[in-house]
């Protein structure tokens, strides 16, 4: 589950990771009041203006409408209240949405300026933690360039990036945060509170049971001070059962609505962009399926997985969600039987079919495995305008013929 | 011969008086696997499927000598039936369980790598021997004895390759589903070594999907060490980046564990990639002709 900045930073803030300062506005005059509150007198003052998306690269970001960035140094309440008026309610987008046409902003986060002047030198910094799949550890990320895409760094400058991996038995040690502050080339107090920092941010990733947690850029302040400017935190799906506490924070209108709709069906469905439907059992199976219609020269309008429970509801759950898609011209179902008998999910589409009633496109239902004649044989006879096929080569014909 | 497990296998399951427990060891007791017993905690010493329930790993493994285990526990308990499986001295623990967290499984892989012991999944349909032994979920019709070796992450896919083995005549030594999350016990280099060193496995099916780089780690080992065939299948060429699809682990990240970057290295080793999954059987098929 991604969260929201506004919402990481405050988490991580809770494990004594020092943040940028702010609040979060939804309407404009919110927001003015909100910069107020930040400043003693905020005249003359700066403010940072962020829009709150999960998508990254806010920064270099459009909005639309307006043509507004979706980050903004902003100075004074005036300043403030322009930025927002960019900002809030119009649609950004980012290199990261951009093939979903991008995110519409609800909400703005304010912050105060971090960039102000000193003895120090300013500099920004990178860093993330995430599970190495490779050796199954979790491993800490830092470079010295930061507010750059670390996949940049990684292939220009590799030697500007640190990683420290952790050993489960013993957990996160204190020399490993001393390797990784020297690493960055911190010093004096600044190398202090680098220290205190990473071993902190660590609490905060095991506290949280994240799946990723990136702080870029991570910032030295003219007065030594190490603070998080920006945030990304992603929880692991299979652990939110154990924290109640974040349920509130997912957030439904940065979903596809078709998505949200069809997860309230405990339906495993992805929208994309294509225009044959497909609805499958499992997820590998499922992904193959997607690979086999664009092959047939189609292109997969969604993944679907019904899982082993591929009955008459789930099948008709199924449909009604594919069918919302406006672009689908035919729907591919693909089961394998296996412990799920192909007669009974035959009789399942027939019978969703005729609870729907009218379906506008045509239909292939490939059944293979246990039952899998008699299902064909079900499909067949039952007078609708449904194909069976028995192997995937027929089913990619089918699709095929059904396009052409 | 066979690899993990054959008629000899001493099975147990853990969760077994549970709901899929239950189901799946009728049908393991069906197809003829060796179950001796089960775990279920505070149900010892009563009877279920007239086999005997014991309340700790330990106790089924010294009464019954079991040797493999099944976990069907649910996802917040699975680690820790894992780790006592482990303990308790079980060989070969297969894990069908979805949905277990990160965290927990960081921890059981780290406990499992110091002991010696085989895990094969979480999140997988189990693993088969055709005709000796069956310890997962998946449908024991479709298989045959044979001389085919399939390793897969995923379920459904894998029973695909399966079908189409045995229509060509060929059939499995075993069939391996080594699971669809990120952090796996059994990798694919893991399997593929043991299917190369089995004498009655003559050619190697070899599956994966987007996300992480198993399936490349194993091209490069097979490159060097492959004594048989190897016919290849990556699933999700369409899959959009930055999206979970479906398996936990099925996921492109920063531009890495693509589909087509794992095909070209898959291809560049030697392995018979194909493009759809229609065409692994014929391809085996084939492979095992031009070899004879």
């Amino acid at each position: 589950m991604k969260l929201h900045e506004y919402q990481a930073k405050e988490i991580i803030k809770g494990y004594g990771v020092p943040i940028q300062n702010g609040v979060v506005a939804e309407k404009v005059e919110d927001a003015v009041a909100a910069a107020k509150t930040l400043y003693d007198d905020p005249e003359g003052k700066f403010f940072v203006v962020k829009a709150q998306i999960h998508a990254g690269g806010r920064g270099k970001g459009t909005v639309t409408e307006t043509g507004a960035k979706g980050v903004i140094v902003a100075k004074g309440i005036a300043g403030v209240k322009e930025a927002a008026e960019g900002i809030l309610g119009g649609t950004l987008v980012t290199i990261q949405n951009e093939a979903t046409g991008g995110s519409k902003v609800n909400k703005i986060f304010i912050g105060e300026d971090m960039y102000y002047p000193g003895e120090s030198e300013r500099k920004e910094y990178y860093l993330s933690i995430t599970l190495d799949r490779e050796t199954g550890r979790d491993v800490i990320i830092a470079s010295s360039e930061g507010g750059m895409n670390i996949e940049e760094v990684a292939e220009h400058s590799p030697e500007k990036i640190v990683k420290e991996w952790i050993d489960p038995s013993v957990g996160f040690q204190a020399f490993q945060a001393r390797k990784i502050a020297y690493g960055l080339g911190l010093s004096g107090t600044a190398f202090k509170n680098g220290v205190k920092f990473i071993t902190n941010l660590y609490k905060a990733y095991q506290g949280t049971d994240a799946d990723m947690l990136e702080i870029n850029p991570m910032f030295k302040t003219a007065d030594d001070k190490i603070i998080a400017v920006d945030c990304k935190l992603s929880i692991d799906g299979n652990a939110l059962y154990r924290h109640k506490d974040f349920e509130g924070l997912r957030d439904k209108a940065e979903e596809d609505a078709l998505e949200v709709e069809a997860s309230e069906f405990d339906l495993n469905y992805i929208k994309l962009d294509g225009n044959v439907g497909c609805m499958v059992n499992g997820a590998g199976l499922a992904m193959a399926t997607m690979d086999m219609i664009k092959l047939s020269g189609g292109d997969p309008a969604n993944f679907l997985d019904v899982g082993g429970g591929a009955n008459a509801v789930t099948v008709e759950k199924g449909f009604r969600i594919i069918l919302k898609d406006p672009n689908v011209k035919a729907i591919l179902v693909n089961i394998f039987g296996g412990i799920v008998r192909c007669d009974r999910v035959a009789n399942g589409v027939v019978e969703a079919y005729k609870n729907i009633g009218e379906i506008p496109v045509p239909i292939i239902v490939r059944l293979q495995g246990t039952n899998a004649e008699l299902g064909a044989k079900i499909i067949d006879e039952s007078g609708l305008k449904v194909t069976s096929a028995t192997t995937l080569a027929q089913a990619a014909a089918r699709v095929k013929e059904a396009l052409s | 011969m066979s690899i993990l497990v054959n008629k000899d296998s001493r099975v147990i399951v853990q969760g077994f008086t549970g709901k899929e427990g239950s189901f799946h060891a009728s049908q393991m007791i069906e197809y003829g696997t060796q179950l001796v017993g089960g775990v279920t905690p505070n149900k010892g010493g009563s009877l279920h499927m007239e086999r005997p329930v014991f309340n700790t790993v330990s106790d089924a493994v010294k009464t019954t000598r079991a040797n493999v285990s099944v976990i069907f526990v649910p996802p917040a308990f699975a680690a820790d039936a894992i780790m006592e499986a482990a303990d308790a001295g079980v060989e070969v623990i297969i894990c069908i369980t979805e949905g277990i967290p990160i965290k927990d499984m960081i921890y059981v892989k780290s406990y499992i790598d110091d002991r010696n012991v085989t895990l094969i999944g979480p999140n997988c349909p189990g693993v088969i021997t055709p005709g000796e032994c069956k310890v997962g979920i998946m449908p024991g019709f479709i298989h045959n004895p044979g001389k085919i070796g399939i390793v897969s992450r995923s379920g459904t896919l894998t029973y695909e390759a399966v079908d189409q083995v045995t229509k060509q005549g060929m059939g499995q030594s075993t069939c391996v589903g080594i699971g669809g999350d990120p952090i796996i016990g059994s990798t694919h280099l893991d399997i593929v070594k043991l299917f190369n060193e089995d004498p009655n496995t003559e050619g190697i099916v070899m599956i994966g999907e987007i996300g992480g780089s198993n399936e490349e780690i194993a091209a490069e080992w097979l490159h060097d060490n492959a004594t048989k065939p190897v016919v290849g299948f990556i699933a999700g060429r369409t899959a959009p980046p930055g999206r979970r699809m479906g398996h936990a682990g099925a996921i492109i990240s920063g531009g890495k564990g693509t589909a087509s970057a794992k095909m070209d290295v898959m291809e560049a080793c030697g392995i018979h990639v194909v493009d759809t999954p229609a065409a692994i059987g014929l391809t085996m098929a084939k492979a095992l002709g031009a070899k004879v």
